[in-house]
């Protein structure tokens, strides 16, 4: 069992902890709609320290990322992060993740805890020259989202980086409540606005301590895993695991603003000829229109009870008020307004195929 | 530290039973509610059923997972409580009281209590 730094801090705020990918992570503390209401309205933290993190450097990096992700390398600008993703040889998903331009010639991927070591594998595997360095950082790097509209006053009077005028997938790296070299990025998996924190483990305390200073009104609470997952799905972001694995395509999942065809990557053939031939299945939001709640495993049909596919994630939405899931049906039904049913252990609840994200 | 009244008696699957006259009611208790978190879904689907105990009655749906419920005796569903359809928040808020699920009226009303834990077993189990 591994431990974040701020294990003992969630202990103290009485959190319902879980394993997750290894980590003893909390689950939630006061109760999972709150926790999610609060990152809509006012700001929560939560502790994302179970992330992976590895740094790529040295004058060939870029290419070599350009080989190893779906997106577009060449077009990422020093002080920009970028969405993308790994695949492999038949274009099915090793793992999504967050790459950012550090200086000319390094990088650092963020990438799901659960993949750390498979990843690491991959990249070693296809990395042919011994002048690019792959240094996996993620034991001694902890990790903080900040997210919702009050992000920016509970983390902008503990540093002189401009946080306010950031944009989007954008970071800086410099002084935050006193400690040095923290990276700070206007992103995160929420959709809520806000920022992710990276520093070194042994600044956790401080760091932790410095946010926890935020003024009542801002309305600053901790935020569990259990909230974070309600608030992605609405946004229907994708969880590696779920909705998106080596048995599906970026294509497929709705990932094609991540993956550029005209760059030169492994498992570009196969989309090629995915993309030419058409996928045979989407990933789509539906909404089920009576009582009940799709789960990750439950099957789609049509109204004759045939299979059209596979409930990836599902959940009742707190702002909604819905059952909203994210599923993979085949490709006549996946147009919005379509309907289909959802087998819920002996009853078949209908639902139909609903524009994502569900919370705009 | 969850509530654990001492006059119902409690099953291995966190349901709790209260004997009123000749029927006795069903609910979850207060550790499990905990334990769920945020209840959203109610589904209860077998009134006026017959059913042998350890059967599944109905599911209880919090925001991140679904859990079945389990006739602690055999009985017949004689009532599951309406309130829940709009207001299953209530389970986390009032587990023995306004929480209540179903009601049941035993196949054997001689056989109530013998095959479930009292309040000082249920908490040694918990704990």
């Amino acid at each position: 069992m591994k431990f974040t730094p701020f294990y003992e801090m969630h202990v103290n705020l009485g959190a319902k902890m879980l394993e997750f990918a290894g980590f003893q992570m909390p689950m939630s503390y006061r109760g999972v709609k709150i926790e999610h209401h609060n990152v809509r309205n006012n700001v929560g933290v939560f502790d994302v320290s179970h992330m992976g993190q590895f740094i790529v450097r040295g004058p060939k990096s870029g290419e070599f990322l350009e080989a190893v992700t779906t997106n577009n390398v060449a077009k990422l600008e020093k002080g920009q992060a970028q969405y993308t993703c790994m695949t492999n040889e038949n274009g099915g998903i090793i793992d999504d993740l967050l790459l950012y331009h550090l200086l000319d010639g390094a990088y650092m991927l963020v990438v799901n805890a659960s993949n750390i070591e498979k990843d690491l594998n991959w990249l070693k595997q296809h990395k042919e020259s011994d002048e690019i360095e792959l240094i996996d950082i993620s034991a001694k790097t902890a990790m903080l989202a900040v997210q919702g509209p009050n992000a920016l006053q509970v983390l902008a009077p503990h540093t002189d980086m401009d946080l306010e005028n950031m944009s989007y997938y954008h970071f800086d790296k410099g002084i935050f409540a006193g400690q040095d070299k923290v990276l700070v990025s206007a992103t995160g998996y929420t959709g809520a606005g806000g920022f992710e924190l990276y520093f070194a483990s042994s600044k956790s305390e401080t760091i932790w301590n410095a946010i926890w200073e935020s003024d009542e009104k801002w309305g600053l609470q901790a935020a569990g895993l259990a909230a974070r997952d309600t608030l992605r799905l609405e946004k229907a972001y994708c969880l590696y695991g779920n909705d998106i694995d080596e048995s599906t395509s970026p294509l497929e999942a709705g990932l094609a603003w991540i993956t550029d065809l005209k760059t030169d990557f492994i498992g570009r053939e196969m989309l090629l000829k995915q993309k030419s031939s058409g996928v045979a299945r989407r990933l789509v939001g539906l909404e089920l229109l009576e009582k009940g709640i799709a789960r990750k495993g439950y099957e789609v049909l049509d109204e004759s009870g045939q299979v059209l596919g596979q409930v990836t994630s599902g959940t009742m939405s707190p702002s909604l008020n819905k059952a909203i899931a994210l599923a993979y049906v085949n490709k006549p039904y996946s147009r919005v307004d379509s309907r289909v049913w959802v087998q819920i252990r002996n009853k078949r609840v209908p639902a139909k195929v609903v524009k994502r994200p569900f919370v705009s | 530290m969850s509530e654990l009244p001492k006059d119902l008696h409690y099953t291995l699957e966190h349901e709790w039973v209260k004997k009123e006259d000749d029927l006795i009611k069903i609910g979850i208790t207060d550790f499990a509610q905990g334990e769920l978190g945020d209840i959203v879904y109610v589904d209860i689907d077998t009134l006026d059923q017959e059913l042998e105990a350890g059967e599944v009655f109905g599911t209880v749906e919090a925001v991140k997972t679904v859990s079945d419920l389990f006739m602690p005796i055999a009985g017949t569903v004689v009532e599951i409580n309406e309130k829940l359809e709009d207001e299953p928040e209530l389970v986390n808020s009032d587990p023995y009281g306004e929480g209540w699920i179903i009601l049941v009226k035993p196949t054997d009303p001689q056989d109530f209590a013998s095959k479930l834990l009292t309040a000082e077993q249920y908490q040694s189990k918990i704990s």
